[in-house]
Formats: C-alpha cells, sequence, structure tokens
C-alpha cells in the first residue's frame, strides 16, 4: 500500500506488514480471517484495521475524482468506530480487487455510498463489536452495557474507560464477529453532519499529488501524438530533426502513434513538432459531423430495438384527444478535465510498475498487463487523485498508450497529453437524436408514450458479441419516466461512427432527462397547463412530488418575472435520489443565454454528508450547464473540430450560475449524488428559455440552438 | 542557459533553454508541482504564478522573462499572511472538489485581494474569469474570496 494522498504522508500508513497485533477487518463477514491464520488473507483482505497503536486506518475502496468519497466513505467509517473523521488515516490503495471484493473499486455510475453503505457499516459494526467484547471480557460485563466515544471503549455504569490501542490485542485473538449491528440512525453522530472535506488542506496548499505530479527517480518525460483522423496510421516522420532537439532523448513511432521523450515536457513537445508527424488518413478522411447526425435521424424513421413494451399502443392512441410528437438532439461531449490525460510506467524484465489516477484501478492495471503480455499479478498499479474524471478516466486508453512507450525504454517514464491531444483524443459522450411522441386524454394525461433512441452504444463497446440490441444506459430513466402512461413503447438504435464514444458526467440520466423533461414542458403546454400544476396532476411517486414542489417553493414558483426571463423546472428519479431543480433564465436582445440561479431540492436518503451533497449539486449543475449552453464536439474531416478551453468552453465564474440547494434528508436507502446534479439542469433551463422567449429549444448547446430558432 | 531565479523564497538556478515556458521550468526541472498544467494557452489560469506580485500564466511566460525575479506558487503564498487566509477561508467553506485548479484560483484570488481589498460580486467575477474550474466550485470560491478579504483585513 502507497499513500498517494500526499508526498509529505508517504511512511505515515499503515501497511500490510506493519499490522502485526492489528485489528483486521475484511468486508466479507463470513470470511473473516484472522490476523496470521496462516491463510494468506490476510493482505488480501485487509482494507479497515484498528492498529496496535489504535489508530484506524481504512484503504478507500472507490477512488476519489473530487466527488468527495474519500470524505463520505471514511465517515461511515467514523461513524461505527467511534472516532473522529479526521482521526481516520486514509490511504489510496494499489490497485487489488480482490481485496474489496464484493465492493467493485471501479467508480462510477453515481454508485460509491450506494455500494459501500452496508458492507463498510457492516465491517466497522464488526471491528467496533470485537473491541467492545475485549472491553466486556476484561470487565467481565455484558457488551451490551458498553458503548465506544472517540477512540476508546467506555463503561457508562462505573465510568471506566479503555483506549482502542489496550483492547486490539484481546480483540485480534477473538474470532470477529460477522453480524454486529450497525449503529441506527437515531444514534448517529457523523453520518448526516456538513462535514469539511479531508483532502482540501493538501489540495489548497498544492501538496497533493495527483498522478501528473508523479516524479520516479531516472525517469523522463514524453508526450504524444495519435493519428488526427481516427483510425488513421502513421505515414513519417523526421525522427532526426526530433532528436536535434535539445534535452530529448527517444523518439518512438507505433502504427498510430508518435512518441517523444526529453527531460521535459516543453522539449518534448519541441521535439514533437520538429518530428512533423504525417498520417495515412484512412478510411475515416471524410467521416463529418453532418452525416453522422443523418445516420441517427434516418435510424429514427422506425422504431429500434425494444427496450419496454406495455400496453396497446395504437389502441391508447385511438382513443386520444391530441398527440405531441418532438425530435431533441444532443451533441458529442468532451470532457476536458482540468488534469490532462498522463500516466507514468516503468518496465523492466521483472514486470511493470504504474502510477496514474484511475476511476478504475483494477482494468488499467489489467488493460496494461494484456498490452504487455504480462500475467497481471506482475503489474503494479499505484493509483491517485484525479484532477476531475467525470467518466474520462473510466477509460484505460492512456495506460495503454503508457506502457507501450514505456515497454520501449530502459528508464521510467511520465507520458503527458497536451490539452489540444486530450480533446482530440477524447472518449467523448455519445451524441443522439430522440424522437418522442404522446397521445394525451382530454385533461392533457398521457394515454400512449413512444420513445425512440439513437446513438452510439458505449455498452455495445463494451459488452461486444453480448450486446442484446439495447444500450441499458441510453435507456436509463426512459424506461419508467415519473409520468404513467397505459401503453409505452421505448426502443433503442445503435448508430456509430467515426467518433470513439464513452461514459460522461449524468450517464443515460442525463440524455434523458433532456428529452422527457422537456417533453413534459411540451405536453403541459399543450395541455393548457402550468408545467408545475401539470407534473404533479401526472406524478403519484411522493418522494418526486417532495422534491418538486420544494424546489418551485423555494424558487417562488408563479412569481412576476421580468420581459425576457424566466422560470423553468425538471425533475428527476435515478439512482435511488430525486432531484428537482428550477432554472432562472435571461435572454437579452441579442440572443445571449444567462443563468443567474438555480434552484434544487434533493431527496437522497440520508445524505452521509449534506455539505458533500450540496457541492456536488452545486458543482454538477454548472458542470452540466457548460454542456447545455456551450457543449459539443464535432467531427470534421475524420477528427475532433475542438482542441483547448476556447472552443471547449466551460463556464466562468462571470457566467456561472449561483445555485442554491435544499437538502430533504430521508430513511430510504442512500441514493447517488454524482450525477443526477448534472441530469437535471439541461431541461430546466431550456424550459427557462421558452417560458422568456416562447422559443422551444430541442437542441443542444441551447445558445447555438437559440440563434437558429 | 541556467536560468536564476527565486521560487517562493528560495534562489534557484534552473538549467533550462531560454524558451521553456515558467510553467515546465518549475514541474519538470524545479520539481514545483504545486503549479499545474492545464491548457498550455493560457486559457485556464491552473498555472497561476506570482511574478512579483503580479498573476501571470506560467505556460505563457518564457522561463527567460523571469531571470532574476521573484516567483510565488500556491506553496509559497499559502505560508503568508493573505495566502494563509485564503487557504483558511477555503478550508472553512469546503470550496475543493477535484482541486486541480485551485492552487490556480488561490493565486488568482491573491492578485485579486491585492488590486482590491474589499471586492463586491461583480469584482470577483472579473477578477477570476481567467481561471476555469470543471467541477463548477465557483459559488464557494466566491465565498471564501469574501471571507479572505474580512479576515486579511480584520
Amino acid at each position: 500500500m502507497t499513500d498517494t494522498l500526499t508526498p509529505s504522508r508517504r511512511g505515515f500508513l499503515v501497511g500490510a506488514t506493519a499490522l502485526a497485533g492489528a485489528l483486521v477487518v475484511p468486508l466479507r463477514g463470513a470470511a473473516a480471517v484472522a490476523p496470521g491464520d496462516g491463510k494468506g488473507g490476510l493482505a488480501a483482505n485487509e482494507f479497515l484495521s484498528v492498529g496496535a497503536d489504535g489508530t484506524v486506518a481504512l484503504a478507500l475502496p472507490k477512488t476519489e475524482m473530487g466527488q468527495g468519497v474519500l470524505t463520505s466513505v471514511t465517515m461511515l467509517v467514523a461513524e461505527e468506530l467511534g472516532v473522529p473523521v479526521t482521526a481516520v488515516r486514509v490511504s489510496i490503495p494499489d490497485a487489488a480487487p480482490e481485496r474489496f471484493a464484493p465492493i467493485d473499486t471501479g467508480t462510477g455510475g453515481s454508485t460509491t455510498i450506494r455500494e459501500v453503505w452496508k458492507p463498510l457499516r457492516q465491517a466497522g459494526a464488526n471491528a467496533r463489536a470485537a473491541l467492545v467484547g475485549a472491553a466486556a471480557r476484561r470487565w467481565k460485563v455484558s457488551p451490551a452495557t458498553l458503548r465506544v466515544d472517540n477512540g476508546a471503549v467506555v463503561d457508562p455504569a462505573s465510568g471506566r474507560r479503555l483506549p482502542y490501542a489496550a483492547l486490539v490485542a484481546a480483540a485480534a485473538a477473538a474470532p470477529l464477529p460477522t453480524d454486529a449491528v450497525p449503529q441506527p440512525a437515531s444514534a448517529w453522530k457523523v453520518i448526516g453532519k456538513d462535514t469539511r472535506r479531508l483532502d482540501s488542506a493538501d489540495k489548497i496548499r498544492g501538496r497533493a499529488a495527483f498522478g501528473i505530479d508523479v516524479a520516479v527517480p531516472g525517469m523522463k518525460i514524453a508526450t504524444l501524438a495519435q493519428s488526427p483522423v481516427f483510425g488513421g496510421k502513421l505515414a513519417g516522420h523526421d525522427a532526426k530533426a526530433a532528436k536535434a532537439v535539445p534535452g530529448v532523448t527517444a523518439v518512438i513511432a507505433t502504427d498510430d502513434c508518435l512518441y517523444v521523450v526529453a527531460d521535459t515536457m516543453w522539449n518534448a513537445k519541441q521535439g514533437l513538432a520538429a518530428a512533423a508527424p504525417t498520417w495515412n488518413e484512412g478510411a475515416n478522411a471524410n467521416a463529418d459531423q453532418s452525416a453522422v447526425e443523418a445516420a441517427i435521424e434516418a435510424a429514427l424513421a422506425k422504431p429500434g430495438v425494444t427496450a419496454k413494451t406495455t400496453g396497446d399502443l395504437a389502441a391508447a392512441r385511438a382513443g386520444a384527444a391530441r398527440t405531441v410528437e418532438a425530435v431533441y438532439h444532443q451533441p458529442f461531449l468532451a470532457h476536458a478535465t482540468m488534469e490532462p490525460g498522463n500516466c507514468t510506467a516503468h518496465v523492466t524484465a521483472a514486470g511493470a510498475e504504474i502510477w496514474a489516477g484511475s476511476q478504475v484501478p483494477a482494468d488499467a492495471r489489467k488493460a496494461a498487463a494484456a498490452k504487455l503480455g504480462l500475467p497481471v499479478e506482475k503489474v503494479t498499479f499505484h493509483n491517485f487523485l484525479m484532477g476531475g474524471g467525470f467518466g474520462r478516466r473510466l477509460e484505460t486508453d492512456m495506460v495503454e498508450r503508457t506502457v507501450e512507450l514505456a515497454a520501449k525504454l530502459p528508464y521510467p517514464v511520465k507520458l503527458v497529453w497536451t490539452r489540444e491531444e486530450d480533446i482530440q483524443h477524447d472518449i467523448v459522450r455519445p451524441a443522439y437524436v430522440d424522437r418522442i411522441s404522446a397521445a394525451l386524454d382530454k385533461a392533457g394525461k398521457p394515454l400512449a408514450w413512444e420513445h425512440r433512441i439513437a446513438g452510439s452504444s458505449v455498452m455495445a463497446r463494451l459488452m461486444g458479441d453480448k450486446f442484446p440490441g439495447v444500450d441499458a444506459d441510453a435507456v436509463d430513466g426512459a424506461l419508467d419516466p415519473l409520468y404513467p402512461a397505459a401503453a409505452r413503447l421505448v426502443t433503442f438504435k445503435q448508430v456509430e461512427s467515426a467518433m470513439p464514444t464513452g461514459w460522461w458526467r449524468g450517464v443515460g440520466g442525463l440524455r434523458n432527462t433532456f428529452v422527457i423533461e422537456s417533453f413534459a414542458d411540451e405536453l403541459a403546454h399543450a395541455a393548457g397547463a402550468d408545467p408545475l400544476t401539470w407534473r404533479l396532476a401526472q406524478i403519484t411517486d411522493p418522494r418526486a412530488r417532495a422534491v418538486l414542489q420544494r424546489a418551485a417553493q423555494e424558487a417562488g414558483w408563479g412569481k412576476a418575472i421580468p420581459k425576457g426571463e424566466g422560470l423553468g423546472l425538471s425533475v428527476l428519479h435515478i439512482w435511488d435520489t430525486y432531484i428537482a431543480a428550477v432554472a432562472h433564465a435571461r435572454v437579452d436582445g441579442q440572443g445571449q443565454i444567462a443563468v443567474p440561479l438555480v434552484t434544487i431540492a434533493v431527496d437522497c436518503g440520508p445524505a452521509v454528508n449534506p455539505l458533500g451533497v450540496k457541492a456536488q449539486i452545486e458543482g454538477g449543475v454548472i458542470f452540466a450547464l457548460s454542456a447545455a449552453l456551450f457543449g459539443g464536439v464535432t467531427l470534421s474531416k475524420g477528427r475532433i473540430a475542438q482542441s483547448n478551453y476556447n472552443d471547449v468552453r466551460p463556464l466562468r465564474m462571470n457566467e456561472a450560475p449561483r445555485v442554491v440547494v435544499h437538502v430533504m434528508p430521508t430513511d430510504n436507502a442512500p441514493g447517488g449524488m454524482g450525477e443526477p446534479p448534472a441530469a437535471v439542469i439541461a431541461p430546466a433551463v431550456a424550459n427557462a428559455i421558452f417560458a422568456a422567449t416562447g422559443k422551444r429549444l430541442r437542441r443542444i448547446p441551447l445558445q447555438e440552438a437559440i440563434t437558429q430558432a | 542557459m541556467p536560468v536564476t531565479l527565486t521560487i517562493d523564497g528560495q534562489q534557484r538556478t534552473l538549467a533550462v533553454t531560454d524558451d521553456t515556458p515558467l510553467l515546465w521550468a518549475l514541474r519538470d526541472v524545479a520539481g514545483v508541482t504545486a503549479v499545474k498544467f492545464g491548457c498550455g494557452a493560457g486559457l485556464c489560469g491552473a498555472c497561476s504564478v506570482l511574478v512579483d506580485g503580479e498573476r501571470l500564466f506560467s505556460c505563457q511566460t518564457p522561463v527567460s522573462s523571469v531571470a532574476g525575479k521573484q516567483v510565488t506558487t500556491v506553496e509559497g503564498l499559502t505560508r503568508q499572511p493573505l495566502g494563509q487566509a485564503l487557504a483558511a477561508a477555503w478550508e472553512e467553506l469546503d470550496v475543493v472538489q477535484c482541486g486541480y485548479c485551485q492552487p490556480g484560483q488561490i493565486v488568482a484570488a491573491a492578485a485579486l485581494l491585492k488590486a482590491n481589498p474589499k471586492p463586491d460580486d461583480t469584482a470577483i467575477d472579473e477578477g477570476m474569469s481567467g481561471n476555469i474550474c470543471r467541477c463548477g466550485t465557483y459559488n464557494r470560491i466566491r465565498a471564501a474570496i469574501h471571507r479572505a478579504a474580512d479576515t486579511a483585513r480584520a
């Protein structure tokens, strides 16, 4: 285990060999392995331990990319073990999937709290029971009469107190309880309390180590050029000119990539420029955005592969008073994480050592092993904090590129993507076109609902031959919308292009919410109803109604709004979270859209860290609003036409809305919080623009769409 | 040509080519990774440093142009009173998410407060508009600058 949180804390953390005398808690309670039992399970299973000195140590079973799980996951452990959150030593572990089973260390899809909620609290409760049990035996009292407090077991009846350090050896010598009861909500002292991030101090002072900050003795720095046209091959380059650049130590050409290695990134870049690679552009040389979109639109002429069908669509339509139909377009989206692509690797005869920030460290390790033709055990993958993930670091291409290069070098190498290379070789969110129609009765209630979705399928790429024809992500949130209908048909049609596609924060919920919540507004207006009134007349789910009503009330829904301004609603239930948004938008005489205020109400169950939930919402709204207003990368002559933050344009502070968040904790199962805030914003803004201008925008980016409306 | 400059109070002589941007001289030669690479084009502000008190994008500043000057990164800044006030405000208001842009944000905030010790929202928005945060922490950055302005003056 290495501590990659900050270099200054190296050596501070408990390594497997330092665990002698410690209480070690495996995730799978039934398979409890006592330290030193000879089964070799100690290092493999250890993730939560109480050291001989009483210190609670946690190897983070998920990855930290800014979403705050390093803090919220630690809170769960601190709650069960009765220690301050700041007293837990947290480390970012090397890739070792078996150690964390059944938790998948891969981090995406708003899964962290949902996935660790039960097993981690159970493990913490087991550890607490072991310590309490040791004290009870010592004092010859019933464990039920004891409690834990600030790193000690206390006996309220006598006032006796034993710190964990005095109990660990006895606790570790006894069988570890497997079915201790986690703290009930009524006893929570940590969960549900605003808790500041544990990684702030180091990040603020520039001490936190991201993957790009890695320095390995003897390391060189490299940069790369991949074929600008997707699928192209390297045709030629001037290695001599590159090597003439001071500092350049190697020029490595592969089939489809040119790497230049130097002493500094600057010299590597100069070397790459001097090498002036040329490319055989191949079959995609003329691939163009308009053709991509035309192909997706054409796929919607008839239903695709059925994702969901209920009722009799034709019969329901026959009884309708009116039918509403609309087509929505959503673009390819770049991730543009602040930390550009990078990875460091050292490949030797003995194996490979890799340093990088990954949302999927276990997959990255496997991908590196496969690329190198090594057994996975020969590859060590040190994971790091990430300067943004948003789904980009669910891909392993950067690790594969780096080991491809490192295998050809006798020294460690850090490969760094320029921003241009990062954007032009992003694995982008798919572009989609949706055709959606609803047949309404006289009162405006949907009777029939048909939703055809077409676009690239990320699932198809990942599943290969096992892909069933329906992309489960692309239809996520479309199968059971909050709006009941007697008959419903949802279909998906896969349409690929030259553009490589992958996950993007908000995933299926993002794309479906833009369509469904924009369309709900259209239905309300078709029915002559206020958008809030119409929604409340259709939505039966009480949690959805509660967040919608709260957001509307807090935003002053129905209040007088100046001309050229409007309020728009959106509500979403996905990943066990309910979230509603009211966007306040303004459109000036030149058609410039501004969104000064967004009001959010959320019910994500217990809200482990409300301060973190608010951060995810403030940030997720702004992240996705950037895409809603200005987003979209386009394919031009087989390549991505955009290249830096001038044309992939995140909102800046002067353009960002105030985001006001109302957290409504409930005792339901915890819901995901990384993605719902991103998913809810675009339709709220589009609906607000309609309220402001009467223009219905059905295409993202909205700023471009309004000038064409 | 070696270039001599002062980095966070320490005089350093760096063996680099003259046209090397300060960013890469700091990161790859001096080993100062508190300065972040974001865009390489002066668009995102992640690489911000103070040079003789003025905020510069280190990716756009040839190292030779700062020879003999005082370069302050967030590491040095947060050891000074204004930087300490900013760091404290950043922590108290739990500003950070991924944190990658925050060294640049804090350097930009310091330059802003040096020029305007009591900025209003508009002045903050304008002064900070050269810095991108992909996580969208702008609401809390704005609040933290207000707080730091209050504590730095108190």
